[in-house]
């Protein structure tokens, strides 16, 4: 047969996949997983000559090796996976909210500002405002990107990126104010603890884990954790998110109202955020500041793409995360004076992150040798 | 240039499969230069799928295409550019914020330069007589200027042979009018046109000769001359086949739904409907025959709450215990709400039916999670009916929880059928139930709608095969461009009655209930 | 007085729009072919570090440091830098197929990381700032005759060191370019239509790779632009958040200037003058403004011109069509 004038045929040829079995899937995450581990390996090798083993086990020691570190890599853990979980209902229907960063700051802004204000309340009813400010200002943060794309169809990825940084100016504004002329704002209250978790139980702690604060930041996103995951799988609400998310004329047949559940949905997600803030400044920073997310609102989205909208799988894919943040933490106190940096903890976790999503390419899709004589077909 | 009526393309034992579907078999015919030929055939007839073949959409399993005398590989619409075959597709390929000028210079290797492209461009117009807009932007173009601009387009690329899929589907009249004119002017040219079409005054006014395919299958070509609508539609819609499906006698006949004066705009704000006038009844099954995209899909779909309908319009439901309830203006929720059993099973099953990533489980709940008022949704029934559904209907699934989309079609829509037949409806609507199941599955749904006939249901039965309509039917209502053209008792018409009913103009014998 | 400050204030909101004007250029060429990079912020970092640590690491080791050469290796080693950044991202996106956000955050986090390792690594400073005196006179050497002997009009237009004046020319080449020239033209339509493109016979990939990673370089660039200019030559880890910043702000720019190449000069001053207002409004009218809060005037407006667009539902203020959106010419 005449060829077709000047058409090469490719030399490989995609399509998508029918499926994939969960079993090889997961094999073919592993798999980038290791692979990831062994070019951090090259990369620390390259860098101050440690040599695989010696930074594997000091990765290890530096996430789990003794109860502070175990301490730290939980906590930050479970901030992680609180805005993971946060952005869960969000992704699952479809909706992009890059905005958890700013979701989380304005939270703990709202509780930050009852702590500040009201230090004369009594205990239960003060936490109760700072509660519900918190989730009230994370629900506004998520409501007005919602609300536009309702009503305009605005593209809510931009949107949501937008609101992060008026939320990051806002705490800025606060913490300049309040901070006066001192050099740092330091923690609020710090000698009443009012506003702080340690407050209920007096202030002190007697060192078990029913008085530490962390211990209950760490219980309290493994509640939400089960209540999501429970909230998308059983309810009538996860049902609707799930059908809108999958089609909107699905969801019109089935006489679901898309718009209501669009914005139900973004008020509930950043609510959570908006109590993340909350924990965060409660229990962990008693203060505010525009580093209050630290950047896991952005590492949360990853995380939360990665697990497929499932609240457990993002419990183990935040505790990887941050395992190997915690780890290259020791490997740059270890060698920082060979220019293992603090910040190489980042590069790291890039490197990780891009070969795990760069894997599910291979999960999506199948790459076939083309042959001569096979047509590429275009259906 | 070619000779005037010179053979320009000869296709040659041409097939084209999809899966198990048979699109094109084995056809032989050709186009010559200097005439217009229609292609005609109903829908599915596999008019589109051949053109594309031409265009470098799709590419053929076997046989030759021949173009100007010499066997091509027409890979990509690039090679079909460069053999000088145009094709005009039913959804425009432009970019809606370019102008005229940018669109149709898109890809092109020639050096940049707008003037000269808009002076070639004016020629190109004057030639054939187009009025076109050259300094707007194609967002602010009416849909036969959009199309006007696709023709451009290909002449502009030096197209010598012209395709256009179903061109005056979009058009007004007096647009077609235009449209025809321009053909002709082309035609004079020596160029070679083809119009993909199932309106056989538009065959019969406009076109040299006519190729017909019936269900895949080349039927013959013919002067247009020698055609009259009569023979025409026989040779499109062919003899009546006997088929073997059962239509148990109407026993009670009682009214269900009573439509009166339906108007409503589709999605672009164009008429879909306007003045529908009909009843169901219980115990019967009302077939609705008519080419797609006569407002069969906006029928459906004002009356399970779907669709916006114009002011006037009349829905009124009777149930069994005789009371009447109106659907208009009501959602899907709504109607549910005042407890009226109201079964759809859509065109468009994974896309609106079900729920393509879930399971059969969750698919059951679609239309009931809302009951009751725990905030949890109840599986256990649901899980229930999906194993009933599944040993009933036969449906071949890896489990319950696999999702629906990676089912086979028969077992999609049997999913689909089987929950709207589960929650006893007083009104079972269908829209195309059987398009690309195999002949067993067929005969399921075939089997299923008289069962709910048998059991008192008013069954609205939207479909394409004309055999079938009649076979399965009791009164056929035949819609042609948003308007009812006739409803005619099944066992006493003819395929060719209902053939004609379904292309005749707007206008002509409308409101004929 | 009043002249002082106004004078003092445009000189100050210039430069600044100048660079940001620069980054959003970058980020309009991606996003013109249908991309939308987050990864911006880490590119315009791993471009500032990786060109101020070449041409610290060159002027520290000769005596005489050539113009030429300062030039050519802090511009070429940010841009080449930002490139490679850019090139993953398509590979990523574009071949792979992975979600464009996704990709594009891993970036940022993964680029603020490099560039701060990166600057740790090879500038080894405790202290915090290090200074390229050399590099830092070579970007802001002002024209010799136009910069002096106008007036007011030196004073306003050309007080300034030369990248203001590539950008304005980048600007408005990367103008032509996009609605002059054949391939611009391809571009667009790669960008608002992948469909229609691909059926005309115009690659989607090698467009998406190209505006991705060219996009990438002058974002690169413009860091470091960023550095030599509203960092007087100075660089230290902690500016990477710095950046990170600017980095977001230009693709809120991008928005802002509805995607528009010569919308981006007179969109930059604006946001320019916004973040410098906290220094001259107090001394001009006399009205004490919160930085922290001029600061996010920017990301307000620019919501406010994304519910302005959509309100107006004018097609041709908003973003390329397919924004954000993977082509697989089989998923149809």
């Amino acid at each position: 047969m005449k060829q077709g004038p000047s058409r090469r045929t490719p030399l490989f040829h995609i399509a998508k996949r029918d499926r994939m079995r969960p079993a090889a899937a997961w094999g073919v995450r592993v798999g980038a997983f290791v692979l990831a581990l062994l070019l951090n390996a090259l990369f620390v090798w390259c860098v101050v000559r440690v040599d695989p083993l010696t930074f594997y086990r000091t990765m290890l020691r530096g996430a789990f090796g003794s109860s502070s570190y175990l301490w730290a890599t939980f906590k930050a853990t479970a901030k992680l996976l609180c805005i993971a979980v946060a952005l869960a209902p969000a992704f699952k229907m479809r909706f992009w909210n890059i905005g958890a960063e700013g979701q989380v700051l304005i939270g703990g802004m709202a509780a930050a500002f009852v702590m500040y204000h009201y230090t004369s309340l009594p205990t239960p009813v003060l936490f109760l405002l700072m509660i519900v400010c918190s989730l009230l200002a994370g629900g506004i943060w998520g409501l007005i990107p919602a609300f536009f794309k309702a009503k305009l169809n605005t593209n809510e990825t931009l949107f949501t990126l937008m609101m992060n940084y008026i939320a990051t100016q806002i705490v800025l504004y606060f913490y300049n104010e309040w901070r006066g002329i001192r050099s740092a704002l330091g923690m609020l209250n710090s000698s009443t603890k009012v506003g702080w978790f340690s407050s209920l139980w007096g202030g002190t702690s007697d060192g078990s884990l029913l008085q530490n604060e962390d211990f209950w930041f760490i219980v309290i996103v493994a509640v939400l954790t089960v209540l999501m995951y429970f909230y998308l799988r059983s309810t009538k609400h996860g049902y609707e998110i799930a059908v809108v998310g999958e089609s909107g004329n699905t969801a019109r047949y089935a006489g679901i109202h898309v718009n209501k559940v669009l914005l139900r949905t973004m008020i509930l997600s950043g609510a959570i955020c908006g109590f993340c803030g909350f924990l965060t400044v409660s229990s962990q920073s008693h203060t505010i500041s525009s580093e209050m997310a630290g950047g896991y609102g952005f590492t949360a989205i990853i995380v939360a793409w990665l697990s497929k909208f499932n609240t457990f799988t993002m419990a183990g894919v935040a505790l990887l995360i941050v395992a190997l943040e915690k780890g290259a933490a020791l490997m740059s106190n270890t060698y920082g004076t060979l220019g293992f940096s603090a910040p190489a903890a980042d590069v790291m976790v890039g490197v990780m992150l891009l070969v795990v999503i760069g894997s599910e390419f291979f999960i999506q899709y199948r790459v076939m040798r083309s042959h001569a004589g096979k047509e590429a077909e275009t259906v | 240039m070619s000779e005037p009526n010179c053979t320009v393309i000869r296709l040659q034992n041409v097939t084209k499969t999809f899966g198990d579907v048979v699109a094109n078999h084995d056809i032989t015919m050709e186009i010559r230069s200097g005439e217009i030929l229609s292609l005609l055939g109903e829908n599915g007839s596999g008019k589109t799928t051949l053109m594309n073949l031409l265009a470098g959409i799709y590419y053929p399993d076997s046989g030759d295409i021949f173009v100007r005398g010499e066997r091509v590989s027409i890979r990509s619409p690039q090679d079909a550019h460069r053999l000088g075959i145009g094709m005009i597709h039913q959804h425009f390929k432009l970019v809606e914020v370019f102008t005229p000028v940018e669109n149709i210079v898109l890809g092109l290797r020639e050096p940049y330069n707008p003037a000269a492209a808009e002076k070639k461009i004016g020629e190109i117009c004057r030639t054939y007589g187009f009025s076109l807009d050259l300094k707007c932007r194609v967002r602010d173009m009416s849909v036969s200027q959009k199309q006007t601009l696709e023709i451009v387009k290909a002449l502009y690329r030096g197209a010598e042979i012209l395709i256009l899929d179903e061109p005056t589907a979009v058009l007004t009249p007096q647009e077609s009018d235009k449209l025809f004119e321009v053909l002709r002017n082309m035609r004079r040219d020596g160029k070679a046109v083809v119009i993909i079409t199932h309106k056989l005054h538009e065959v019969l006014s406009v076109s040299d000769r006519v190729a017909i395919l019936r269900k895949g299958e080349y039927i013959d070509t013919v002067e247009t001359a020698k055609a009259t609508e009569q023979s025409l539609t026989e040779m499109m819609v062919g003899k009546r086949v006997e088929l073997n499906i059962e239509r148990p006698p109407v026993e009670r006949r009682e009214k269900r739904l009573q439509v009166a004066h339906l108007s409503c705009r589709g999605r672009d704000g164009v008429t879909a409907l306007s003045d529908v006038s009909f009843e169901a009844y219980g115990g019967e099954i009302l077939g609705i025959a008519g080419i797609s995209g006569c407002g069969q899909k906006e029928l459906l779909e004002s009356i399970a709450g779907l669709q916006k309908t114009e002011p006037g319009s009349e829905i009124l439901y009777t149930g069994p215990d005789g009371k009447t309830e109106s659907l208009l203006g009501k959602s899907a929720k709504q109607i549910r709400a005042l407890g009226v059993s109201l079964s759809f099973v859509p065109e468009d099953r994974l896309g609106m039916g079900l729920v393509g990533g879930m399971g059969m489980t969750e698919n059951m709940l679609l239309r009931h999670y809302a009951e009751g008022r725990s905030p949890l949704t109840r599986t256990r029934p649901s899980r229930q009916l999906a194993e009933k559904v599944r040993t009933d209907l036969e449906v071949v699934t890896p489990s319950l929880r696999t999702p629906v989309r990676r089912l086979s079609g028969g077992n999609v829509q049997k999913v689909l059928v089987g929950r709207e037949i589960a929650s006893e409806p007083a009104v079972l609507m269908t829209a195309y139930a059987v398009r690309g199941l195999d002949i067993n599955t067929s005969y399921t749904i075939y089997r299923l709608l008289n069962e709910q006939k048998r059991k008192g249901v008013a069954v609205l039965y939207v479909g394409e095969d004309l055999d079938v309509l009649l076979a399965l039917c009791d009164r056929i209502l035949v819609l042609c461009g948003g308007r009812v053209t006739g409803v005619v008792d099944a066992a006493g018409t003819t395929k060719e009655e209902i053939g004609y009913l379904m292309t005749k103009q707007n206008g002509t014998e409308a409101d004929a209930v | 007085m009043i002249w002082t400050n106004i004078l003092g204030w445009v000189q100050q909101a210039v430069p600044f729009a100048a660079f940001l004007a620069l980054a959003a250029l970058g980020e309009l060429l991606t996003e013109k072919a249908g991309s939308l990079n987050l990864g911006t912020p880490g590119t315009m970092c791993v471009g500032a570090s990786a060109g101020f640590i070449t041409v610290y690491s060159y002027c520290n080791a000769v005596e005489e440091p050539s113009v030429v050469l300062i030039l050519l290796i802090s511009l070429g080693s940010s841009f080449l830098a930002a490139t490679l950044l850019g090139l993953l991202y398509s590979f990523f996106t574009v071949s792979l197929r992975i979600n464009q956000n996704v990709v594009g955050l891993v970036l940022t986090i993964f680029g603020c990381g490099l560039a701060e390792f990166l600057s740790y690594y090879f500038v080894k400073s405790e202290s915090g700032n290090v200074r390229c005196e050399a590099a830092f006179r070579v970007f802001t050497a002002k024209i010799p005759f136009l910069s002096e002997k106008l007036g007011w009009f030196s004073e306003l237009f050309f007080r300034y060191g030369f990248m203001l004046y590539v950008t304005i020319a980048a600007v408005i080449l990367l103008s032509l370019f996009f609605y002059h020239t054949r391939a611009g033209l391809h571009l667009r339509a790669v960008g608002e239509n992948p469909g229609t493109a691909d059926a005309a016979g115009i690659s989607v990939t090698k467009y998406r790779y190209l505006a991705s990673s060219l996009g990438a370089g002058l974002v690169g660039m413009a860091g470091l632009f960023c550095v030599m200019e509203f960092k007087s030559g100075a660089w230290s880890t902690a500016d990477v958040y710095t950046l990170e910043a600017f980095g977001w702000l230009a693709v809120a720019l991008v928005i802002f200037a509805l995607w528009k190449p010569l919308n981006l000069l007179w969109g930059s001053l604006i946001f320019g003058f916004c973040y410098w207002a906290y220094v001259y409004l107090p001394q001009l009218l006399g009205v004490t403004v919160s930085t922290d809060l001029m600061r996010m005037l920017p990301y307000v407006i620019t919501i406010l011109v994304l519910i302005l667009v959509n309100l107006r539902r004018h097609k041709g203020d908003q973003g390329p069509a397919a924004l954000g959106l993977s082509y697989f010419r089989e998923e149809r």
